[in-house]
């Protein structure tokens, strides 16, 4: 492995055990999933060719999967990707003004990266918050019922 | 009236997702009863039936049915599998069944591996629910460590492995057929059936597959009885039912009830409509079914046959406030993004009507939209309809064409005025 460090290769090791022992194609979305975060949030092609080889796959099986699923970013990304909630829940609480907001105050459109590289805006599908609506994701915690002053602060205190 | 009694009965106590909480309420009793009588699983299955359990995640198919469909005396490998993949707007019941009741959830999946004779059974979770797969990892391993899942369980001889699977973003993944092609690495593409998943499912083996809520069901169904959790609904719409209430109400959120509450009290519980507005209209199960104007939604109770009878379904119980300033053209506007968006590209009639059906609604809230524009996309809904593999063209053209035939006139006075009523 030439891109894909040890302590990564640890954690697919032990993902693998949950699996049959032929089935390793079952690990192939966890384990580009741990690749993309050891590599700022984003694959690019050489690690996805790694992915493939270290699950023994062709190269296809895991490119397809870093394509098709939303959670896989192929271009560099900012260090926080930002995932605004735009579904009809969302939408019906407020989701278009906050969305507004945020894209003014970084000066940036969703898919794209705040230009010191800190911000990512993103475009999500439902995140199954609507209780909680208009609903964030940012890293690996959501924020609910976000408005203006919440997504300030919870902006400003991100390092 | 009974509330959070059967998938939340944790919900008010302390630690609600720890074991020894799960245990102090007579968690896993049913578990430990099995694996020391080992009844018959036609038993249990009958009893399943008695109970009008009906599958939680939006199809309604009845699950001792469904249990029945694989015998636990046909030899090889097969799987229980978990649909946590929630994804239908509107919807975020199973997120609190896994940060409050993981054990409860893992106890009625080891009871469907025992009545089918599985051993093996995967969790799959969606990848953005990472608190809920934090919290059901240390449920897993808590149950683990107790020996109440594992090898020869409470040295009964009998094995149930229970891991978590976490998706990476697709709608399409709460397929269940696309649910198993994601769970064997691939894309979420769903898959012809018949085969069913009784017979061909994950790695081609027999596999049961149910819902979070369908799961966490069970446990109590068999403590209290089938004919107890009959009788807390209707005939032939047994139990409770969560009820995720979102959009302009005062206090959405999750609501346990029995099935066949009057609409207006499931409204009254979550807070009733925010600002004093008047409803206008209502989605009563995600974002796929049916929208139905205040004046019939108003009337009815809320289960599967009478949500039916209305012209829409119960679904996943996701009910959808929408009071009177929403623009029926962009509410519809932002649920056609969302099918185009998840479309997985498999079927041409999904795929192209999903997209296309999105761009005459884009052209007509941009101010271009023509009159003939709504028989346009009724055709484009109505030539989806049947035509596609899974149920996502159908859920895609469902509301499009209820939005027309009940808010035609928004729509008609949006083409004409480019603006909202």
């Amino acid at each position: 492995m030439f891109y894909i460090s040890n302590e990564i290769l640890l954690k697919c090791n032990e993902w693998l055990k949950r699996f049959p022992d032929d089935k390793k194609r079952s690990a192939v979305i966890e384990v580009l999933k741990l690749v993309q975060n050891s590599n700022g949030g984003y694959l690019n092609e050489e690690l996805i060719s790694e992915v493939a080889d270290y699950l023994n796959l062709p190269k296809i099986y895991a490119y397809e999967v870093a394509t098709f699923y939303s959670m896989f970013d192929n271009e560099k990304v900012g260090k926080y990707k930002i995932y605004f909630c735009v579904s009809i829940s969302c939408m019906l609480c407020g989701s278009d003004d906050l969305v507004n907001y945020v894209k003014n105050k970084l000066g940036i459109d969703f898919d794209e990266t705040t230009n010191d590289g800190k911000f990512t805006l993103k475009k999500a599908e439902c995140l199954a918050a609507c209780g909680g609506a208009p609903a964030v994701l940012i890293g690996e915690k959501y924020y609910e019922n976000v408005n203006f002053n919440i997504i300030d602060k919870i902006l400003d205190n991100l390092e | 009236m009974l509330i959070n009694q059967v998938c939340y009965r944790t919900l008010g106590l302390k630690q609600p997702a720890s074991l020894s909480t799960y245990l102090s309420i007579g968690g896993y009793n049913v578990w430990k009863k099995i694996l020391l009588e080992k009844p018959n699983p036609v038993d249990i299955i009958n009893e399943i039936k008695l109970s009008g359990l009906r599958g939680r995640g939006g199809a309604g198919f009845l699950t001792g049915l469904k249990w029945s469909f694989i015998s636990k005396d046909v030899k090889g490998q097969k799987y229980v599998v978990c649909n946590s993949d929630e994804g239908e707007p509107g919807t975020f019941k199973d997120r609190d069944i896994l940060r409050y009741n993981p054990h409860q959830l893992i106890e009625g999946m080891a009871i469907a591996g025992y009545v089918i004779g599985a051993t093996v059974g995967y969790n799959y979770i969606r990848g953005e629910f990472y608190e809920p797969i934090f919290v059901m990892e240390k449920a897993l391993t808590e149950a683990l460590n107790a020996n109440l899942i594992g090898n020869n369980i409470l040295n009964s001889g009998i094995d149930f492995n229970l891991y978590n699977f976490y998706g990476a973003g697709a709608y399409i993944c709460g397929e269940e057929t696309a649910l198993m092609e994601s769970l064997e690495g691939k894309k979420g593409q769903p898959r012809f059936k018949p085969p069913f998943p009784a017979n061909y499912g994950v790695y081609g083996k027999p596999t049961n597959i149910n819902n979070t809520e369908t799961y966490a069901s069970i446990p109590v169904i068999l403590e209290k009885g089938g004919n107890w959790h009959l009788e807390l609904g209707k005939p032939n719409n047994g139990g409770c039912k969560i009820f995720s209430v979102s959009g302009h109400v005062n206090k959405p959120g999750n609501y346990e009830v029995p099935l066949g509450i009057p609409f207006k009290e499931l409204l009254n519980l979550a807070g009733g409509l925010k600002n004093n507005r008047s409803l206008k209209a209502v989605i009563p199960g995600g974002s796929s079914a049916p929208v139905l104007p205040a004046s019939i939604i108003n009337d009815i109770t809320m289960d599967y046959d009478s949500i039916a009878k209305a012209g829409s379904m119960l679904g996943s119980g996701a009910v959808i406030i929408m009071n009177d300033t929403t623009c029926m053209v962009k509410a519809l506007h932002r649920i056609a993004h969302f099918y185009a968006d998840e479309s997985c590209g498999q079927c041409t009639p999904c795929r192209e009507g999903t997209s296309w059906m999105y761009k005459i609604i884009n052209r007509i809230v941009s101010g271009h939209g023509n009159v003939s524009d709504l028989d346009l996309l009724d055709s484009v809904a109505y030539n989806i309809c049947g035509r596609t593999i899974c149920a996502l063209g159908d859920a895609a053209a469902m509301p499009v064409r209820s939005f027309i035939k009940y808010f035609r006139y928004e729509f008609e006075n949006y083409i004409e005025n480019n603006s909202h009523l």
